[in-house]
């Protein structure tokens, strides 16, 4: 039977049919439908999201070492925060098959870097994968399981935005039940630090058996041609659009990235009179090649490092064609980038911390643009968690006047160590915690603070204001997130406090389903008491426009009934259409 | 066989990843192979969506090369504006809708609007259809069924026969939708003939 399947829901599929039976992981652009898919359609592969994607490999290391089938997800820059369990793993070496999926952001789509982690797994000495369509993402996910049992090794399983994010027909199969392998303590294989030494050897001894597999394994393929001209070593998405530029070269297709095959890719070139190495990110496939002192290859100088590849981008690059520009000549092509949603609780936010004028640092969430218009009230983003601890050493560099703004997901993945830290070093930290009860960015997913878990159902909820109690944080105030007035009090007092002190700025996020759900009767404009005064459009909500007559319009069908447009009016002219029938 | 590329483009919450979709699931069911992909930034409401699909004997890119597509969709004026430069000049299509939707920076008068769209795409000679998507939708009982009315007027240009299209929207559209979005389609299909 065949399904047309994004990348993510083949692999999700794939999974479900190798008998997974554990999977974790945190939400990351574009590594998220991947266990939305599992457990709208596949729940008994018993999938969770996770605090963080350390926890969520730690708690995949588990299930494997306890012998069962495992699948962990998260974006590329999750596996930064996994890498201390990612880099030790293979020391111990796993039981059950255990797949991590690297989900890459080549052109940074939604993300703060590009990263190439096939490098992360060459650093942890941990074999790659790379799908180049659907069908192999469900593949690949099977035949991963099995390599990581045969040779006793985590394997990554690296996607790219292109590839998670295609659609493509894909053969599916049933579901295989798996018999669980036997745990047996042996503290001499799973106590790494105490060990490590005598599992050293043991480290090497695996990667030079994946070393002589990747020389036959099933998943590199070479298409020879009888023009002997050109040849292309290529892997992932990249692979189609050669095939697509290209389509008389020879290919040597990567599917397995690390450990390389240094015989297949000496015999590969010696058969052709030059080689183009053409991989998206890095040249990490490139490096290697000319390391094994072959000469005959061309490669990013021509393409390049920066950004995502596409067939026009070959085309250019190769000179075979140069594909038309957009239409911006004589015309006003005005950008349309992506803004708050209509009713987003974060807006008071940072209208409140604009009018403060005070710095702020950011993090990891939709309320990175607040560094946009009409806002420019973030100054700093980098990392999740990493607003609290930029805070307090902006403080110790003399900028006491910041406040640190982090969304609730994104303080329990990495915020509370920086909170305790600030507590103990004595700072006097203002955060204010953006508690919308979803992980927003990423889609609205459930996590600790919302009370869900992510079938939906009820879930122990974390109360993030005794929580901060706890912590030792001096003064805790929690305020509704659409009540302007109150929230520019709050952060006053907050920031006055002499400690540290927490503002919980409270309201749900418009996108999830109960929020969306609701009955709301929007607010309409009374033209006659409107006096023009633009104040309403200051809050930039997609849902007001105007008349060509220039008064505000606000859009029945998309207002959330979030009352801030009211709040502004000065002539209270902005009424709940039923108050105004 | 060059496969056939098409591209979807409008503004997040007006449905041009649905009809992508449906023109995908369509020519999968007529027989064909297909891929798809959309482009987008971070997940909220109210930014430009692009939308790539590809069908044919045997696909491999999901991406669409500037230049190569039998036809543009456009959901929206300044966003038809934008991916325009995907329409094969020669023989391609670019359908618009009716319809301007003012992004915030216009309201709040940091930018201006470009009305002139149509006209400035004709004057590069390309082929502009217009059609008044949007008001057939809002005539219908239902303004978001704009992207099905558009779906219509895109389908009489594609090997796929009625009776798989109908298919498809029965499949896909939830049953209370299910005739308002016919009635839509039917509608985009008589405004091409």
């Amino acid at each position: 039977m065949r399904e047309f399947l994004l990348g993510n829901e083949a692999i999700a599929r794939g999974a479900w049919e190798a008998g997974v039976k554990f999977v974790s992981g945190y939400p990351g652009t574009p590594s998220t439908e991947i266990i939305e898919t599992l457990a709208t359609r596949f729940p008994e592969t018993n999938p969770r999201w996770s605090a963080n994607e350390k926890v969520a490999f730690e708690e995949g290391m588990g299930a494997a070492i306890g012998g069962l089938r495992v699948l962990v997800t998260m974006k590329h820059v999750g596996l930064n925060v996994a890498a201390d369990a990612f880099m030790v793993f293979p020391y111990s070496g796993t039981n059950g098959g255990f797949v991590v999926i690297s989900a890459d952001d080549p052109g940074m789509h939604s993300s703060q870097n590009e990263q190439d982690n096939r490098y992360l797994a060459r650093v942890g000495k941990v074999p790659v994968l790379e799908p180049s369509d659907a069908q192999e993402c469900h593949d690949f996910i099977i035949a991963g399981l099995e390599l990581s049992e045969q040779f006793k090794s985590p394997v990554m399983l690296r996607t790219t935005t292109r590839i998670a994010h295609h659609k493509g027909l894909v053969e599916v199969g049933e579901r295989k039940e798996v018999e669980q392998k036997e745990f047996v303590r042996d503290a001499k294989r799973f106590s790494v630090p105490i060990y490590r030494l005598a599992r050293r050897p043991e480290v090497e001894k695996t990667l030079n058996a994946l070393m002589d597999y990747a020389e036959t394994c099933p998943f590199n393929r070479v298409e020879h041609s009888d023009n002997k001209s050109i040849g292309v070593v290529t892997s992932g998405i990249t692979y189609q659009y050669v095939k697509e530029v290209m389509p008389e070269a020879g290919v040597l297709r990567l599917g397995m990235t690390f450990p390389l095959p240094a015989k297949l890719l000496r015999e590969f070139c010696s058969a052709y009179q030059t080689v183009y190495v053409i991989e998206e990110g890095e040249p990490f496939i490139e490096e290697y090649m000319r390391n094994l002192g072959i000469t005959n290859i061309k490669g990013k100088e021509i393409f390049g490092v920066i950004g995502e590849y596409s067939p026009g981008r070959l085309q250019n690059a190769l000179a075979l064609g140069d594909p038309p520009e957009p239409y911006t000549e004589g015309v006003n092509l005005i950008p349309r980038p992506p803004m708050m949603c209509v009713g987003c609780g974060h807006r008071t936010v940072f209208a409140a911390l604009k009018q403060l004028k005070v710095t702020v640092s950011g993090d990891i969430g939709c309320y990175t643009m607040g560094a946009l218009p009409p806002y420019e009230a973030e100054h700093t983003t980098f990392c999740m968690g990493a607003s609290i601890g930029v805070a307090v050493g902006l403080e110790q560099a003399g900028h006491e006047d910041t406040v640190a703004v982090i969304g609730d997901s994104t303080f329990i993945h990495a915020g509370i160590p920086p909170l305790i830290d600030a507590v103990y070093n004595k700072s006097h930290l203002t955060l204010v915690i953006l508690d919308n009860s979803a992980t927003g960015m990423t889609g609205s997913q459930q996590n600790p603070a919302s009370g869900k878990n992510v079938f939906g159902q009820e879930a122990p909820k974390l109360d993030l204001e005794s929580f901060c109690r706890a912590m030792g944080v001096g003064s805790v105030e929690v305020v509704d997130t659409w009540h302007r007035k109150e929230i520019v009090n709050t952060l006053r007092r907050a920031i006055a406090y002499k400690g540290p002190s927490v503002v919980i700025a409270r309201g749900a996020c418009q996108q999830l389903p109960e929020m969306k759900k609701r009955n709301v009767i929007s607010f309409i404009v009374e033209e006659e008491l409107c006096t023009q005064c633009d104040a309403c459009f200051k809050v930039w909500c997609p849902a007001i426009t105007r008349t060509d007559q220039n008064y505000p319009v606000i859009a029945a069908n998309e207002c959330t009934s979030c009352t801030v447009c009211a709040q502004v009016c000065p002539t209270d002219a902005i009424k709940l259409a039923e108050a105004f029938a | 066989m060059k496969p056939y590329s098409l591209m979807f483009a409008g503004v997040g919450g007006q449905g041009s990843l649905l009809i992508a979709e449906l023109t995908s699931l369509a020519a999968v069911s007529a027989g064909f192979d297909a891929k798809q992909t959309e482009v987008h930034g971070v997940s909220q409401r109210g930014g430009s969506v692009e939308t790539h699909v590809r069908f044919g004997e045997k696909v491999h890119s999901p991406i669409v090369t500037p230049g190569e597509a039998l036809a543009v969709i456009g959901l929206e004026k300044l966003e038809a504006l934008r991916f325009a430069h995907y329409v094969d000049p020669k023989n391609g299509i670019v359908f618009i809708n009716d319809y301007e939707l003012i992004p915030a920076s216009v309201t709040n008068a940091e930018n201006i609007y470009p009305h002139e769209t149509v006209e400035y795409l004709k004057s590069k000679g390309l082929r502009v259809i217009v059609l008044p998507a949007s008001k057939i939708a809002r005539d219908l009982g239902d303004g978001r069924m704009a992207n099905v009315v558009l779906l219509g007027a895109l389908s009489t240009m594609l090997p796929i026969p009625l009776e798989v299209w109908e298919k498809t929207l029965k499949l896909r559209i939830p049953a209370k939708y299910a005739e308002g979005n016919m009635k839509a389609y039917k509608a985009g299909k008589e405004m091409m003939s």
